[in-house]
């Protein structure tokens, strides 16, 4: 992780670094993924699944919120779920750089959530067992609406990949597309030995990911891209794509312009 | 019908064991597992259900008004009985 | 034609005893039409109504204001789509509705033709927009026919939190800092008088409301409703410091309830005609997630037939 441009980078981390580093991967993802979802909302492709698209939205937000106040109480005063949320800057940011990716057509936004709700799945099942109390507990809550989501992606990949030649193209390009983006849900990360290992280590649920993702493409008649191919990074040490640098000044106007105010 | 239109759906809920399905609306969806789906999304937002039916509202037959004796029919009125599936919420009045 | 005279007579009858009408029993084709009318336009308001509000969702001041913002215009979708259901017992087709919609020949309420600039308009539009249609609402929950009448009570148990949620918003601008006290008084200042229009023209001017009130269809005249709105709104107002922009506002201690100044008809049948800040922009949004959505639901249609055919063959080859 030296030399290039993740270089200077940050590699040793303290426990309660990596604890809050941690919390801040989860945390991320979930704001990061319901910001770009709740702007399906009037958009979607009928008024079911403009509902549907909301619910997840929701429910990706009101993870964060659980997880953003935990944080705060490990930073300690002056540090809240919306100082967290509005007062970082992209640099501050740990999702990763699949979530800032923009929406697309339905086809991208669904493929999007489709791989980062598979990896959610598994994550979060295993974080049930975790040692820290707060997180299994909020892991324990999230189980539900993870598999709900992730049945939800997966069914849509397979309504596209195996509904009309249009959609199946479509949807093929969008697999293509962000698949350089997924090989960084699984990378290393000095954070993971700095933790007990009930701390869920990415880099173990690699395989899971692969084979659950090849069984719904091969259902819906896609193509499974090289899982060796090259992988973009970055987004676990805050350096961040283009992207997300407009979803926060998007996110973050109102109360960057009176930071005195409250809501 | 065109080609990207979804076909309609009836929605029974159960709210809790020991009641039956009661009818709560309708909605589109292209096949029962997305129309189970969309109405677990749309008719349980506040939790009202614990098990969902879904039926495509072309499979429902329904009984025919007697056209001799319109139900509505003044003397009639105290028999009068809607469509089982119908039914109005006892609360309709306190709203 | 006398049995028809006398089947229309009956139906009064009827619905006089405050009887409620389901979708298979005989009904004059004129209530029939009224009412795709009036539900369709009332679900086409929900799902424009959306747009508003839904254009300061990835904005919104705090991450509760996010979710509650969110979950509210979620609810509006899921109005909307009662209301579309209860309109496709009466035999017209979703389908048919939005490109009506989208056609312009049927309307939505004229309120959502005008813009969102300000975070307090989330806060105006939850207090005085939906504490005008929930007024109306309330009205609607003992309509005459049946399943519009179970969509009202669904829906009014719903918007409860609506209008607390815009009211919450806005107390915590007024009692903020100067500055977000100016955004709400600004933002009082453009919905007030539109929020009165809601209500539609007055009783001399509105030829359908009285063949509405004799189906028992509406309960309450226009001019009724208004005054009542009036009458609670002021007192909340006041509560908040703001002002409302009416130099003609009394109470009245003669009549018990608020006198108020004349409201301008003329913006009221312009912005109808098409001819609001955002009527374009509302309806070209809504026809462009239409169009975009098109392949996706063609392909899940297609999708579902190959299933069918799929479980066809396997039972054959069983």
């Amino acid at each position: 992780m030296t030399g290039g441009w993740l270089a200077g980078k940050k590699s040793q981390y303290t426990k309660e670094e990596a604890l809050k580093e941690y919390f801040l991967f989860l945390a991320d993802d979930a704001l990061i993924l319901g910001q770009q979802l709740s702007r399906w909302c009037s958009k979607g492709p009928v008024l079911e699944q403009d509902i549907a698209i909301i619910n997840t939205s929701l429910d990706h937000i009101g993870r964060a919120r659980l997880l953003y106040q935990e944080l705060s109480k490990i930073e300690g005063a002056g540090t809240t779920e919306d100082t967290l949320a509005y007062f970082r800057d992209h640099q501050a940011f740990r999702n990763a750089l699949l979530l800032e990716q923009p929406n697309g057509h339905w086809g991208d936004s669904v493929v999007r959530s489709f791989f980062i709700d598979t990896f959610n799945f598994f994550l979060y099942d295993g974080l049930r067992q975790c040692e820290h109390r707060v997180l299994a507990g909020i892991a324990e809550k999230s189980i539900k609406e993870i598999a709900y989501q992730a049945q939800w992606s997966a069914e849509w990949v397979i309504r596209l990949g195996d509904g009309t030649d249009e959609s199946h193209e479509k949807v093929q390009k969008s697999i293509d597309d962000l698949w350089m983006w997924t090989g960084e849900l699984f990378e290393s990360h000095p954070v993971f030995e700095a933790l007990d290992a009930s701390f869920v280590d990415f880099s173990a649920l690699k395989t899971q990911w692969l084979n659950k993702v090849a069984l719904i493409l091969e259902t819906a008649t896609l193509q499974m891209p090289n899982a060796e191919a090259w992988m973009q990074t970055g987004g676990r040490l805050g350096v961040h794509t283009s992207h997300l640098g407009f979803i926060l000044a998007e996110m973050q106007s109102l109360p960057r312009t009176y930071p005195n105010a409250s809501w | 019908m065109n080609k990207d239109h979804w076909k309609l759906w009836e929605v029974f809920l159960r709210s809790k064991n020991g009641l039956s399905h009661k009818h709560v609306g309708s909605l589109h969806a292209a096949d029962s597992e997305m129309a189970i789906q969309n109405a677990r999304d749309v008719y349980t937002r506040r939790s009202e259900g614990i098990s969902i039916w879904v039926v495509p509202s072309e499979a429902i037959t329904a009984s025919a008004p007697d056209e001799k004796e319109p139900l509505f029919a003044p003397s009639d009125d105290k028999v009068y009985r809607h469509p089982t599936f119908y039914d109005i919420p006892d609360d309709v009045e306190h709203m | 034609m006398g049995t028809n005279v006398s089947l229309e007579e009956n139906f009064q009858t009827y619905v006089d005893g405050e009887n409620k009408v389901e979708p298979k029993d005989w009904m004059p084709e004129k209530y029939r039409r009224t009412l795709i009318r009036q539900i369709s336009q009332h679900a086409h308001s929900e799902i424009i109504g959306m747009q508003p509000e839904a254009n300061w969702i990835t904005r919104a001041p705090s991450l509760r204001a996010k979710l509650i913002l969110l979950a509210k215009v979620q609810d509006e979708a899921g109005h909307g789509l009662y209301l579309y259901s209860a309109a496709e017992t009466l035999g017209e087709s979703r389908e048919k509705m939005i490109s009506d919609l989208q056609s312009g020949k049927a309307k939505y309420s004229s309120i959502f033709n005008y813009p969102t600039p300000s975070w307090a308009d989330m806060g105006t539009i939850g207090w005085l927009v939906d504490g005008a249609a929930i007024q109306n609402q309330v009205m609607l929950t003992r309509t005459s026919y049946g399943p519009y009448a179970r969509a009202m009570v669904k829906i009014c148990k719903e918007e409860s939190f609506h209008q607390r949620q815009g009211y919450e918003v806005v107390m915590k601008l007024a009692q903020g800092t100067p500055e977000q006290k100016a955004m709400a008084q600004e933002s009082l200042n453009r919905w007030w008088w539109p929020s009165l229009m809601m209500f539609g023209p007055s009783d001399d001017e509105s030829p359908n409301s009285a063949q509405s009130m004799k189906w028992k269809i509406k309960r309450k005249s226009n001019d009724t409703l208004r005054q009542e709105f009036v009458d609670k709104t002021v007192p909340q107002v006041e509560y908040l410091g703001l002002t409302v922009p009416d130099a003609d506002l009394k109470w009245n201690d003669t009549r018990g309830h608020y006198d108020f100044g004349v409201i301008n008809w003329d913006e009221f049948y312009d912005v109808i005609q098409g001819n609001g800040p955002c009527n374009k922009e509302r309806i070209a949004h809504h026809v462009d997630a239409h169009e975009d959505g098109a392949w996706v639901r063609e392909a899940a249609n297609a999708f579902a037939q190959k299933q069918v055919q799929r479980k066809k063959d396997t039972v054959t080859a069983a």
